[in-house]
Order: C-alpha cells, then structure tokens, then sequence
C-alpha cells in the first residue's frame, strides 16, 4: 500500500473550444497557479512534477521539457506520463506512487492538451499499429460506436436510453463554470423532454451509428493540476484532505478485435480491485459520488455494470430511475463529466480532481447535497484500458 | 513470399495549426511590422527573456516588463551543419550558433549568414539582417552577419 497520501490542491481553466490567447505551455501555467493557489503552497514547496498528454495532439514529443515554463519544473524532478486516454488518471496515480514511495512529500500532477491545435482523429490513428488496423481506423468514434451496438444488441437498449446520459451530463455541466460545453437552453427542462428532443432533432447528425452528435465529447483546450501530499504534511495544507484510498489501472490488448465486446473487462478488473483493497461490499450504497470517464453516452449505461453499481443490463433502469442525477443516491459526474469537457491528457486530471474537491467540500455549485466519505474517479483510454481511483474523507486503515 | 521481407513505407501526417498566445504575438508581430526585438523582464529577477516570454522560469511569476533589445549581440557558440539531410529544411553549409543580445538573459538560436562559415568565430559581434518579406516567424531575421570593420 505504501505512505498514506491525499490531494490537498486542485486547479483547472476553463474549458474552450480554442485558447487562442495562450500557447500550451501558458495554459499549463494558469492550472499549476490555479492548484498552488488552492493549496496554499509555492513552486518552491513542489519537490517533483509529473505531466502527461498526448504528443501527436499537439506535435510536441517533449512536453517534460518544453512546458517548464509552464510547470514550474525548472531544476525539479519531472516525470512525463503519457498512456492515451488515460493519461490524466494515470499522471495522478503516477503522483500518488511518487508520494507513496516516500520518495517525495509534495507532488505536482499536471494534465494538458489543447485540441484545436490538431486533427484529433488524425493524431489518434497514429496509435495504432501500422501493419494491422492504422490504415483500417478511423479514430476514437468508431470503436464507441462497435461498443454501443453490442449493448444495444446484447439488453435491447434504445438511443433514448443514449440521450438520457447526454441529458444528465448537459444538466451537471450547468452548475460547473468550469465545464466547456455550457447548453444553456436545456436549464430547467425536463429530462424525458430533453431526452425526446434530442432524438427528434435533425440538427442532430448520426456520426456513426448509433452515435449522434449529441452522444460525443467535445474536442477541448483546458490543463488541470492537483497537489499530492504524505501523510504528516497533507493535514497542514488542507482543512479536508482527499486521501486515496485505493488505486488500479488495468491494461489489455492492442487490436480492437480481441476485445470482449460484450463487458468492459479492464474497468471491471480495477474497479473490483479497488473496492477490495478499500473493503467495500456494496458499491452503490458506499460510494458516495462519482466522477467517471464516460467519453460517449452508452457508457453511462454499460460501464455502470461494468463497475459494479447494478448487474448486468439493467444500467438504463438505474438511469431513469434518477439514481445518479444530483440528487439520487449516487450522483455522477457533478460535473458534467468528459461529455462536456474533454481536453484529453487533462481529462483524467480533472476526473481525479473532481472527485477531491467533493470529498474536500469545495465543488461550489456542483457540491453534492450529502456526505461525502467515499468519491471514484476513472479513467478511459487506449484500446479499452482503465484507471481506478478511489478517495476517501478518513484516513485509509 | 520466401526471401522477401515484408515492410510498410509510411509518414505520419497531422495538420497543426500553433498559437502564439499574446506574449508570442507580440514578439512576432514587432519583429514583422517594424524589425524590432522585444524581449519581456522579469519583475523579480530582472532576467530579460528573448524571445519574449509570459513567465520567469526562475521565480515562477510573469514577466510582464516589455523592454526594447538591441539586434546586435554576441556568438556564444556556433557549428557549421555540413552534410544536407531531407529532413533539415537548410541547404547546407548552414552556420548556425547561439546568439546572446545585448540585454538577454540568455541566447537565441539562430543562423549566422554573410560571412565565410571558416571566419566564424565564438566571441564575434553580429547583427540581425531582417528579410525583405515578413510574415511572423522567427525567420523574418533571416540571419545574424558580422558587424562591419
């Protein structure tokens, strides 16, 4: 298990279409303030810095070196993380290893990525292997688009079932200043009458079936830093401290082709990892709220089961049934989640980091209306990989 | 298929479009605009960053004081790239070395042109030679020459 370690500082930008008044080197800097400032704490303070993206989204292969403007890493051990999608969370897990290891006390875990500056689709394809699937894929949509008709095929799940993720997503991101897509004409509205516009709309193009428009993440410019402290000195940075309780990332195969279509096997491998380390039974009475990687809507159907919060099939019952809007038993994504905001190499960042500020009881207008003692935080990415973290208001036993 | 190895010729194609950001902007538009280089100080240390930049990586705080610098400067150091490579868009032999100006805390990479690449020596004064058309870039100096006797 290691040194006991929380979050004690949490920063983001807002996110955008296009940050055209900063490079990317700038945009990290402003998240790296807005965290120290969080924290209470100086550049000086930091005894090492981890930061992860993706290169070819921004065609810089160095970004260790070249941000250091931006990171405050002059003269400091700097860590570059990079594992596609989950990047972010496995920057925050890498800084939470260098915090645990007792190597290092205070810990700066930076996340980035400014997609305006790129084709995204183009940068993804070169990911994959050259011989076997780079001249047959087509980027990130496609192999969503595989997953949801086989959930769709497999439970009967309809796009309204779909809509309804986008529509909690939209909703949350209204009370997140934070959030890149802010869909102001759906405040207030109800759900099912969100849902059925959503479907009817014309506006509203298939992508790739069955995914719409309205079922995708947006391409974002944001950076996003979080603090890590041991044990011993986390206590007198925050008030509230978000100790990490638990942490798993599990990575499988390289070709789309090998996968089990039919469940999420690395997120189920480290969710039930993690729950076993933090002893919990019953993960939807126990966690509190989530912050989840959900990078297209059926996710938030098939993933749930995938985790553990129902059994197999019946995520769209538990959707409907309100379960995780702000006010059910186990809320997700407060704050409007990877559907509004994805800045790649950020997004896990910003998982993570939602998920503390809950716990720390700093969300502002996205705080959850209860206690919060357990938050989970994923990560998705590369060919259906996970990153588990699991953070807690005590003290891990 | 026996004796022959199998292979893939390929190039990664991905179409960037950078931003300055405004410090950048700045920069680049001077130097287009009226072949003038701008460099920004920082408050705390007084190191003058050239080309300008929005932060002090020493003090971790922006470095917001625009300050005029001179395009005269020394060659702190300097080699000849003789041997051309496809993926180097100079035809050789370039000189290319480090450039300190007057006022920079440190110095700009840069090519030295207009002399006979055997006289270039580390210690020598050069000067900024802009080119005719400017478009932004830190080429519009097209290259640093020996100041006249």
């Amino acid at each position: 298990m290691g040194r006991r370690a929380a979050i004690v500082g949490f920063g983001q930008t807002k996110g955008s279409s296009s940050r055209r008044d900063v490079t990317g080197v700038e945009l990290i800097n402003e998240a790296v303030r807005a965290a120290l400032a969080d924290a209470g704490l100086g550049i000086g303070d930091i005894d090492a810095v981890v930061i992860g993206n993706m290169d070819h989204f921004e065609g810089v292969n160095y970004v260790d070196m070249w941000s250091v403007e931006g990171s405050g890493g002059v003269m400091k051990p700097v860590f570059k993380v990079t594992t596609g999608g989950t990047t972010g969370t496995s920057v925050a897990i890498s800084a939470y290893y260098h915090v645990a290891s007792g190597m290092f006390d205070r810990v700066l875990a930076i996340g980035w990525e400014k997609n305006s500056e790129s084709d995204t689709t183009g940068a993804i394809i070169t990911a994959y292997d050259p011989f076997w699937e780079r001249p047959n894929m087509a980027g990130a949509i496609g192999g969503l688009a595989v997953d949801a008709s086989r959930y769709m095929h497999d439970y009967g799940a309809t796009e309204r079932d779909g809509a309804r993720v986008t529509v909690r997503e939209r909703l949350h991101a209204l009370n997140n200043p934070f959030a890149h897509l802010q869909q102001e004409w759906m405040r207030g509205k109800d759900a099912v009458f969100l849902v059925d516009a959503l479907v009817a709309s014309k506006e509203n193009k298939v992508l790739a079936y069955p995914l719409r428009m309205s079922d995708m993440c947006p391409r974002t410019d944001a950076a996003a830093a979080l603090i890590f402290a041991a044990e011993g000195t986390a206590e007198k940075i925050a008030p509230i401290p978000a100790w990490v309780l638990a942490v798993a990332n599990r990575h499988n195969f390289v070709y789309y082709g090998d996968l089990d279509w039919s469940r999420n096997e690395t997120l189920e491998a480290a969710a039930k990892k993690v729950f076993a380390t933090a002893g919990i039974r019953e993960p939807l009475k126990e966690v509190d709220v989530c912050e989840l990687y959900l990078p297209y809507s059926y996710a938030g159907l098939a993933w749930m089961e995938s985790i553990g919060f129902c059994g197999p099939g019946q995520g769209p019952q538990l959707l409907w049934d309100g379960v995780t809007d702000m006010d059910g038993e186990l809320p997700v994504n407060p704050s409007g989640g990877v559907m509004s905001s994805n800045p790649i190499g950020a997004t896990g960042i910003i998982r993570v980091g939602e998920a503390a500020i809950q716990i720390m009881r700093k969300a502002g207008t996205r705080q959850v209306g209860k206690d919060v003692n357990v938050a989970m935080a994923t990560g998705f990415g590369g060919c259906y990989w996970a990153d588990v973290m699991l953070l807690g208001r005590k003290k891990p036993v | 298929m026996s004796g022959k190895k199998a292979f893939l010729e390929g190039r990664i194609k991905v179409p960037y479009k950078w931003y300055a950001g405004e410090t950048g902007s700045r920069f680049l538009s001077a130097l287009r605009d009226g072949c003038e280089l701008w460099g920004t100080r920082c408050p705390g240390c007084g190191r003058v960053y050239v080309p300008a930049a929005k932060n002090c990586w020493e003090c971790f705080r922006p470095a917001d004081e625009w300050v005029q610098v001179s395009d005269t400067g020394t060659v702190e150091s300097f080699t000849i790239a003789r041997r051309p490579d496809e993926m180097f868009g100079l035809a050789p032999p370039v000189v290319y070395g480090l450039i300190r100006l007057g006022g920079a805390g440190g110095s700009l990479l840069h090519i030295i042109g207009g002399v006979n690449p055997d006289d270039v020596r580390v210690g020598m004064q050069v000067k900024a030679v802009y080119a005719e058309k400017r478009s932004g870039r830190i080429l519009d100096i097209k290259y640093f020459a020996p100041l006249g006797e």
